[in-house]
């Protein structure tokens, strides 16, 4: 901020102009600016998906060459975790975390900033990784967002443009988890001891020591990759004394507990949306933190359930599988704990409480198909096929992305100081989780009748279920302009919103958010409240 | 409330939906295919019960609350319960729901568990196939018989409606013998995958995996890759006719004859024609060739490149025969030296050579590439 001698003033007005988000070191401002560049990216992937889909209506090649079509699938996929899901989540956290503990901003402003600041700087790598084959860059990417060598040295220079844009994402997201865990560990108000964080804090404290540890092993992997590519190493080269499946271990290393830095942020988000409505405390608070911390362990050790085709040794890969049968104990007690904190509360259902119920069933079904997959000789058929995609997309579509979704309506109030427009809200919920199912519970039926994963051209016996599916797929992509409308209506106006716009948001926690005004003053939190 | 009602919702408008719409493919399935070999009977067994384990759980989660949403609501003056999650249930439930999960958890990992240890059975086989992926095509070899089969696509044209499923050289297998395959890739990874036979592991450049059926049933079964190899990766089907045991050994007495024939008439040292190796050249070029270089030549650049006109092909004879046989590391040109024999690659080298106005006039010989090897 202004460093003039003159500044005695500790309630200006935030600077204006370009240099307000530039140079922000507001977490407020760069809150915003995280959550509105992953609205931007959902669209972009988005419309991957789109594509993917319009493609795979018809049997036989429609408009995208099979190379493209791929290029299209991995980028989706890098996209939706990246570029949405993680921004997203950690736009909330920039705005949630110093407010719900009493903070007057993140421990690391400028870091804060940088982190930000190199996520536009990797989406134009990224961009740059699907543009550059149409002008001579060699041959699109089209592994997968696995990257799996040899394919992966295959490509062109996409390839090169995609592991730079990983180590880009990689540095944003271990600093962005830095300074959140040192926020979370210093920055609490007097009184506010652990065992009184709200749920998200907790859940964000998880995620972002889960980040720190498993960024690593990616930037690792991908590095030697480019070696392989450029420098004549042959890590990942059987020929040259390296194995393929080396990368495999190095990937999954990172992103299996990726899939829990994407659900963890919404699991607090419902740890939070789930009592207020229910107008009772959380039930099982503490096994739920305990809860998080152990899947958090046993997600870093269960890899290679990626990986079980690749022939690992009967007890290597018995060790695997029952250790991924076992994060259903985690995952089971925290969804027992949600069903049980509705049981005997005095529930309403607005828009955020209509998701957070939405997202326990279908989640629950998700956890239910990942046990099977878990079972190895049943993974065996499954495996590459799209019962996998199905499975995965209902994790994270409920898991993390309507997670997301309801967080925005449920803080939307609190960050713009306007309503937003409840039956625009419930259409939209309705729209959107009607749109999903159709999409993605067909796709258990094509994988299990034998249609692998990433196909441009399918044999005619899979068109019913691929026809059903991109159905679904565009009205649930449809959606979304609904969604923007009501963001964009809700922060252009709108009925004025209390302080704490929702009846039982402060019944069994602190709720310091609640006791700032709608939205928060620039600075908040200049004297530490005290929590007893 | 819809919400709820949807899933099954679905579970009956998709087959209304397969039944109105007229298409029904004989092999149209919701579930996985009908198993005829031992192993893949036990796997569906257990799919089975996950699948059931799985049902019960979620019909458990949608009543208790499909319940409460009706039962604990506001509107209905429902007075919240603040001290729920003091009681019995809340201090205890972290203690016994985990236990209750754990219980299920060893009983599906139990079972799984002796499926798996049968997967990884290695009783000696009464015939061996190893089983090669390449970009992209299939090459199996019965190791005992030394008999080879490259297997590819069948064009569209002559599959119609069952193209992406039939190929033009099918595996062929005996019912009620055990065979082992053996998994390995030239290139990079492909997934050999026959759900109603065998289960699936991937095929890896410089790995060996190992896989096994006894096929109790006669019949021809289909399956495609199923890692993603690249461009055509969604065009490698898989096919695998299963024959009776007599009609196998009838069918191998004739491929070993065919082979013994190739071999010699290889080895002979005869000097073909220009006109015999061209109409010999084209044809195995198309079958292996085509995929990355197209029929006409033009490749599909820049990974791929194109064969007309190019410096290799028009330029010096021994670079050419180099390349062809060892391959050209740091690209996905394979070393095809391993796989063709000497008539082939000459046919094929001369074929390069001659067609699309390439017109060199130059006829590589056999002996040509025995002395290049």
């Amino acid at each position: 901020m202004s460093t003039t001698a003159t500044h005695d003033d500790h309630h200006h007005a935030p600077p204006s102009g370009f240099g307000r988000w530039l140079f922000s070191t507001n977490h407020k401002d760069i809150g915003t600016m995280y959550l509105i560049f992953s609205l931007v990216m959902l669209f972009l992937g988005g419309g991957m998906a789109m594509l993917i889909r319009a493609e795979l209506y018809f049997p036989g090649l429609q408009f995208l060459e099979p190379d493209l079509f791929n290029n299209m699938v991995t980028t989706h996929a890098l996209i939706m975790v990246f570029g949405v899901v993680m921004p997203a989540a950690a736009g909330m956290a920039n705005w949630m975390i110093p407010l719900q503990i009493g903070a007057p901003d993140m421990a690391l402003p400028r870091l804060n900033n940088l982190s930000f600041w190199l996520l536009p700087a990797a989406a134009t790598l990224l961009i740059l990784s699907i543009i550059v084959p149409f002008f001579g860059g060699g041959a699109p990417v089209n592994t997968g967002w696995t990257l799996y060598p040899p394919l992966s040295v295959q490509a062109g220079m996409g390839m090169d443009l995609l592991i730079f844009t990983l180590h880009v994402l990689g540095i944003s997201s271990i600093l962005a988890a830095i300074n959140i865990v040192t926020t979370i560990l210093n920055m609490r108000a007097p009184g506010l001891t652990m065992m009184k964080l709200p749920l998200f804090v907790w859940a964000w404290l998880f995620t972002a020591i889960l980040l720190i540890m498993i960024m690593p092993a990616l930037a690792g992997g991908v590095t030697m990759l480019l070696f392989d590519r450029h420098f004549g190493t042959s890590f990942f080269d059987a020929a040259g004394g390296g194995d393929p499946v080396l990368f495999q271990h190095l990937f999954w290393f990172f992103g299996h507990p990726e899939v829990y830095v994407l659900l963890l942020p919404s699991i607090g988000v419902l740890g939070i949306i789930v009592p207020t409505f229910a107008r009772k405390p959380l039930f099982g608070y503490k096994s739920l933190v305990w809860g998080m911390g152990v899947l958090l362990l046993l997600g870093m050790v269960v890899w290679a359930h990626h990986q079980y085709t690749i022939g690992m040794s009967v007890a290597a890969t018995n060790y695997f599988m029952i250790g991924t049968i076992l994060i259903s104990i985690p995952v089971g007690l925290m969804l027992f704990n949600f069903m049980f904190t509705m049981w005997r509360g005095a529930m309403t259902f607005e828009t955020p409480m209509l998701f957070a119920i939405a997202i326990i069933m279908m989640f629950s079904f998700a956890g239910t198909t990942g046990v099977m997959l878990a079972v190895v000789p049943a993974d065996l058929q499954y495996h590459d096929t799209y019962f996998v995609v199905a499975h995965f997309h209902y994790a994270l579509i409920p898991g993390a992305l309507f997670g997301l979704y309801a967080g925005v309506f449920f803080w939307l109030p609190k960050w713009t100081g306007h309503m937003y427009n409840e039956t625009l809200g419930k259409i939209f919920f309705w729209w959107t989780t009607i749109g999903f199912n159709l999409t993605f519970f067909p796709q258990h039926f094509s994988g299990l009748a034998g249609m692998p994963r990433r196909i441009v051209d399918y044999s005619v016996q899979f068109v019913e279920f691929n026809q059903i599916s991109s159905i679904g797929a565009f009205i649930f992509g449809l959606s979304h302009l609904l969604f923007v409308y009501i963001i964009i209506q809700t922060v252009r106006g709108g009925p004025k919103a209390g302080d704490m716009p929702w009846e039982g948001a402060q019944i069994g926690t602190p709720g310091l958010e609640w006791t700032l005004s709608s939205p928060p003053p620039f600075h908040s939190f200049e004297t530490p409240p005290t929590v007893k | 409330m819809l919400n709820r009602l949807r899933k099954p919702c679905i579970a009956f408008a998709v087959p209304s939906l397969l039944l109105a719409s007229g298409t029904a493919f004989a092999e149209y399935k919701f579930n996985l295919p009908e198993p005829v070999s031992p192993v893949t009977k036990e796997v569906f067994d257990l799919h089975m019960l996950t699948a059931t384990v799985a049902l019960i759980i979620m019909v458990l989660v949608t009543l208790v609350i499909t319940y409460s949403i009706f039962k604990f609501r506001k509107s209905k003056d429902y007075q919240a319960d603040q001290e729920f999650h003091n009681g019995w249930f809340g201090t205890w439930s972290w203690l016994f729901v985990p236990a209750i999960v754990l219980g299920i958890d060893l009983t599906i990992a139990g079972s799984a568990s002796s499926t798996f240890d049968l997967i990884e059975d290695k009783t000696p086989a009464d015939l061996t196939v190893k089983v090669t992926g390449s970009q992209w095509k299939w090459t199996y070899e019965y190791m005992e018989d030394d008999v080879k089969i490259v297997s590819s696509l069948l064009p569209k044209e002559e599959a119609g409606d069952r193209y992406l499923r039939m190929v033009d050289n099918p595996l062929y297998l005996p019912t009620d013998r055990r065979v082992r395959f053996l998994h390995t890739a030239t290139d990079v990874l492909h997934a050999w995958w026959v759900p109603a036979i065998a289960v699936k592991k991937d095929s890896i450049p410089g790995y060996i995996n190992e896989t096994w059926t006894i096929i109790e049933k006669e019949g021809n079964y289909h399956g495609q890759c199923a890692e993603n190899c690249g461009t055509g990766h969604a065009f490698m089907p898989i096919q695998v006719n299963a024959i009776s045991g007599d009609k196998f050994d009838k069918w191998m007495s004739e491929q070993k004859a065919i082979t013994l024939a190739k071999a010699a008439e290889a080895a002979s040292g005869k000097v073909l024609t220009l006109d015999e190796l061209m109409a010999k050249g084209e044809e195995l070029y198309n079958k292996n060739c085509s995929a990355c270089h197209k029929a006409d030549g033009s490749g599909l650049p820049p990974v791929f490149p194109p064969l007309k006109g190019s410096v290799i092909a028009i330029g010096d004879i021994s670079e050419h025969l180099d390349v062809v046989i060892n391959g050209s590391s740091g690209t996905a040109m394979a070393a095809w030296g391993k796989q063709l024999d000497d008539l082939e690659l000459a046919a094929i080298i001369t074929y390069e050579r001659n067609a699309w106005d390439n017109n060199t006039g130059d006829a590589v010989q056999p002996s040509d590439v025995k002395a290049a090897r």
